[in-house]
């Protein structure tokens, strides 16, 4: 029993070692850089966003809220077409979480799982596979939401 | 009678028939004919989908020109191969299976990851050499698109990969082992243990199988009582430029002072820097197309007379990984000598 404790914590010991041998040799990603690029598109997008909210507002005779929906709906129009057209995925390599975060991550992450299981059929395919990467973002941000307005409710009403 | 030795130390074993590959071929991607080898590869794709429905079916098809070039360079035809050895990154390893059942060869399906090249040439090396099957087939293919949506995420989602990632190789290789004929001979080979010493992150394959790689060196050593000076070169599969240093530091460690004087890794050949791969190529198709653009050349040309041949696989999969598992590295050796 003792040999095998032994050997355990030998191989803990090796594993340990190996992990800081990886850490020493693997790049790291580029952190500032990373960061820079996702402000300036994740900023470009928001701004376009909002610009196209205006436009709506002043020309098409929207109230506001109707607005801002117009103005993410014309952001998830472009993406799924960028996304269809197969360009979106470079924009996305060169700012990460610049076009991951705005709504135009969402669109994206819909979009990609549709076309990629495709030749699995309507059904088993694009229907089934269609919210393999937005799915979480769905259950989590609904359930956190209803949390949210059940609190709010309970102290804020 | 006296009984030949057919295995030595623990895990080595003997080909005293010493069957040489005495064809191949290769069929690659596009990107993969754009990379430093791609003039010496049988055919370069224009299309990655190869006019096929699916990525899959693609990958399939690749396989199976891959066979049946490999075949029309040994001047044989279809019936004359007694069994075919092979297998790919798919699930249930479908490329092979279906070129299997096209071409009506005898099969052995078999799975290693990445280093399943070297696993059919020892198996089919084995099985030529015990009189069993000659000649065989034996072959391994990639496809970039298929492995993706398999291990990661669909083609055309928007994300950011890890400078330690691997770019899988579109692309598969085909061998004709028989026995006792062939300019390459294969006299041994060392059958790789599974080693896993904790890598979790699935972006750096390099860091998983360089402790495999580095084990089946050193038994292979200790088996055959050489020294590195035994061979011209050692190539793995793909394990990258990170694996690679690994590798290095990991050998060093035991006193086998490896450098990059003495060892290629295919991952790192077949394609150029500014292909913008990040540490390297990977996948089956990795080793089994740079075995066909590069070492077999170099051996046949006599720029190298024995070379240890070692493919190297994470023998990861998507449930292992999201359950927490680590990942298990193996990697098998064949000993490729050219005929004096």
């Amino acid at each position: 029993m003792k040999k095998q404790d032994q050997q355990n914590s030998a191989k803990e010991l090796l594993r340990k070692q190996y992990a800081r041998m990886v850490e020493k040799v693997t790049p790291s990603s580029k952190l500032l850089e990373g960061c820079l690029r996702s402000f300036w598109v994740g900023g470009l997008i928001c701004t376009l966003g909002q610009a196209f909210s205006d436009l709506g507002y002043r020309y098409l005779s929207l109230n506001s809220t109707e607005a801002s929906t117009f103005g993410s709906m014309v952001l998830v129009f472009i993406t799924a077409l960028l996304t269809g057209i197969g360009i979106f995925d470079r924009i996305g390599k060169y700012a990460g979480a610049g076009t991951v975060v705005p709504i135009t991550g969402f669109a994206n992450a819909m979009v990609s799982p549709a076309m990629e299981y495709r030749p699995e059929g309507w059904v088993l395919g694009t229907g089934a596979k269609l919210f393999t990467i937005a799915g979480p973002v769905l259950v989590y941000g609904i359930t956190a939401s209803v949390a949210v307005g059940l609190i709010y409710c309970l102290i804020g009403g | 009678m006296l009984k030949t030795v057919k295995h030595i130390g623990e895990q080595t074993v003997l080909l005293e028939s010493m069957p040489g590959i005495i064809a191949s071929a290769a069929v690659v991607g596009p990107k993969e004919g754009k990379g430093p080898l791609g003039i010496n590869f049988d055919e370069v794709v224009d299309d990655p989908l190869c006019g096929q429905e699916s990525f899959e079916m693609a990958e399939h098809m690749i396989f199976r020109r891959a066979c049946e070039k490999c075949i029309a360079n040994a001047g044989m035809e279809k019936g004359q191969v007694q069994a075919l050895l092979g297998g790919d990154l798919l699930n249930q390893i479908m490329a092979a299976s279906l070129s299997a059942r096209e071409l009506g060869i005898p099969f052995f399906g078999l799975y290693g990851a990445c280093s399943t090249m070297t696993e059919s040439l020892l198996l089919g090396a084995m099985l030529c050499d015990g009189g069993y099957f000659d000649p065989v087939l034996c072959a391994a293919g990639s496809h970039f698109c298929t492995a993706e949506r398999q291990y990661r995420f669909p083609l055309e989602y928007g994300c950011q990969r890890t400078p330690s990632a691997q770019w899988t190789v579109t692309g598969a290789g085909a061998h004709m082992l028989a026995r006792g004929r062939g300019k390459v001979r294969i006299p041994m080979g060392t059958v790789g243990r599974v080693i896993d010493l904790g890598v979790t992150d699935a972006n750096n394959m390099g860091a998983a199988m360089a402790p495999a790689a580095a084990d089946t060196i050193l038994h292979h050593l200790l088996d055959t009582g050489r020294t590195l000076a035994d061979y011209d070169q050692f190539v793995t599969g793909d394990l990258g430029a990170v694996g690679s240093r690994l590798l290095y530091d990991l050998l060093g460690k035991n006193g086998v002072e490896l450098s990059g004087k003495k060892h290629t890794d295919c991952g790192l050949m077949i394609f150029d820097k500014d292909q913008d791969v990040h540490a390297g190529g990977s996948g089956c198709g990795c080793a089994a197309s740079v075995l066909r653009g590069y070492i077999l050349p170099n051996l046949e040309m006599g720029h190298w007379k024995r070379v240890a041949f070692m493919a190297t696989g994470a023998l990861l999969s998507t449930t292992s990984s999201q359950q927490g598992e680590t990942i298990p590295g193996v990697a098998h050796l064949v000993v490729l000598e050219r005929e004096a």
